[in-house]
């Protein structure tokens, strides 16, 4: 794993040379650059939370993925494939909260993460671009959490995404027509859930993971975690 | 200015003394003399041929004969200045193990909190959904809680859909606003002051439409009336 070529091929002898082929040589830690800046690393510079909202995006997809081969996106299967999770499958409860606390806590880093780099003024030249980057990732986080919160089919989801989407009904001129997309249909119901399905574990990580790409892009290419105070 | 080495100045001196056909001692002695100004001067009015001997010594040059180049020292260029062109070296660290490790742990730190977590708190699951049965009150995800909160002194065009609208558009437009290049605090109170109200009026918002909101979406404390929120 930390020898050039392919993994455990040599002992790893710690010298300047072999850490850069850890990085240069492994698709995945080529995210990074081979030497960063000495602030970049402190913990009390970003706090980790750009990076633990990339980390809690991949714990998301895994367990999500789980949760697909148990759930079928139809009333009212979704409900009882949901509620089956805690007695029928191994583990589905504990992967069911990972998800969904997941979610919540998602969220939350984005926007922490969002205000850290407020208020080091990193979103200043050259890093315009990638802050409007960062507020589409902050919409689809949003998105995101939002289409998974029907899926469950319970009382809770159907009146939560109820009252969510009756906002954007409220948009001028097109406001019905909106709705009626979002919905597909003029209120929530089956054909919302298949929507909302298709959204969630479709539509909006696709989009999500392009955006995250050209996010981490501009961050190297913008000459790294912007410098300290 | 850089004091120009001792011998530079000779050098130039020379060339400028064999130029103007005048003893090198002379032009030796202008150069000190912090006459530098004079020289340009002197090239200026050489077509006169008959300086006045009271004159500043510049002026006591001759006329330059046609075709001889004169020579000055505009400045003495350190070798290291344009030949160095590498850049300052920074502080770097090697990313393994520095970054990697760092990372790995806090991957391990949220992983085990979430675990933790989730063993000890259920997520959620109500009764089967049912469109003819609508809870009271019925709150959005607490993301959208603030907006739902709005809703309820706004009307619905203005907190549904032109708040959130334009409070996105405003905050994509925040670096093509704020044009000032500094980032130290005490030089961006403003923008600062700025983004923390917008920030805080969000969390008290929200706090109030997740806690203080009850049946009917009317205010209550949450201490006397229970907590109307789920997760
Ligand atoms: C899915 C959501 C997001 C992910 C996974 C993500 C990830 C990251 C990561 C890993 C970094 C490197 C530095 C750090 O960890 O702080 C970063 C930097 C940055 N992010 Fe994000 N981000 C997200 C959302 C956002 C949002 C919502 C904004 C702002 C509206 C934003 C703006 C920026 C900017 C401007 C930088 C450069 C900061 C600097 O150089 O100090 N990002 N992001």
């Amino acid at each position: 794993m930390f020898r050039p070529g392919s993994p455990f091929r040599k002992g790893y002898t710690d010298s300047p040379r072999n850490r850069s082929y850890v990085i240069m040589n492994n698709v995945l830690y080529h995210l990074h650059p081979v030497k960063v800046k000495r602030h970049g690393v402190r913990l009390s510079y970003t706090l980790c939370l750009g990076g633990l909202s990339f980390f809690l995006f991949i714990l998301l997809t895994i367990t999500g993925i789980f949760l697909m081969f148990y759930y079928t996106p139809a009333v009212p299967d979704a409900y009882i494939d949901t509620a089956a999770l805690s007695t029928n499958v191994a583990f589905g409860l504990l992967v069911r909260n990972l998800h969904r606390w997941g979610a919540h806590l998602m969220v939350i880093t984005v926007f922490l993460h969002m205000t850290r780099v407020f208020y080091h003024g990193a979103y200043k030249p050259p890093r315009e671009f990638n802050w409007v980057v960062g507020v589409v990732l902050l919409l689809l986080t949003l998105l995101l959490s939002f289409t998974g919160y029907l899926l469950p089919w319970d009382q809770l989801a159907l009146w939560a995404v109820t009252v969510g989407s009756n906002m954007a009904g409220y948009t001028p001129v097109f406001g019905d027509q909106v709705s009626f997309v979002l919905l597909g249909g003029i209120q929530v119901g089956a054909s919302t859930l298949l929507r909302f399905y298709v959204l969630h574990v479709l539509a909006l990580p696709f989009l999500i993971v392009i955006f995250m790409a050209v996010h981490f892009w501009r961050v190297r290419k913008d000459g790294g975690v912007s410098g300290p105070l | 200015m850089a004091e120009i080495p001792e011998h530079l100045l000779r050098r130039s001196a020379q060339a400028k003394a064999k130029a103007l056909g005048v003893p090198v001692e002379q032009v030796l002695a202008e150069m000190s003399g912090g006459t530098a100004t004079a020289v340009p001067e002197a090239q200026a009015t050489a077509a006169a041929p008959s300086p006045t001997p009271s004159a500043a010594p510049a002026r006591t040059a001759p006329a330059i004969p046609e075709g001889v180049r004169t020579q000055r020292l505009l400045t003495v260029v350190k070798a290291k200045a344009i030949q160095q062109v590498k850049r300052d070296p920074t502080d770097k660290v090697s990313v393994w193990p520095h970054l990697l490790a760092m990372e790995f742990v806090a991957l391990l730190v949220v992983t085990a909190l979430l675990v933790i977590f989730s063993v000890f708190q259920d997520a959620p699951l109500l009764e089967l959904a049912n469109p003819n049965a609508q809870p009271n009150p019925s709150k959005a995800p607490w993301y959208f809680l603030g907006l739902q909160e709005l809703l309820s002194y706004f009307d619905p065009q203005v907190a549904g859909v032109l708040i959130p609208g334009l409070g996105l558009a405003a905050l994509a437009a925040i670096p093509f606003v704020d044009r000032n290049r500094s980032t130290r605090p005490s030089d961006r109170k403003f923008a600062i002051m700025m983004f923390t109200f917008f920030v805080i009026s969000a969390a008290i918002l929200t706090m109030i439409g997740s806690f203080y909101r009850g049946t009917g979406f009317n205010f209550t404390f949450p201490w006397r009336d229970g907590i109307f929120f789920d997760l």
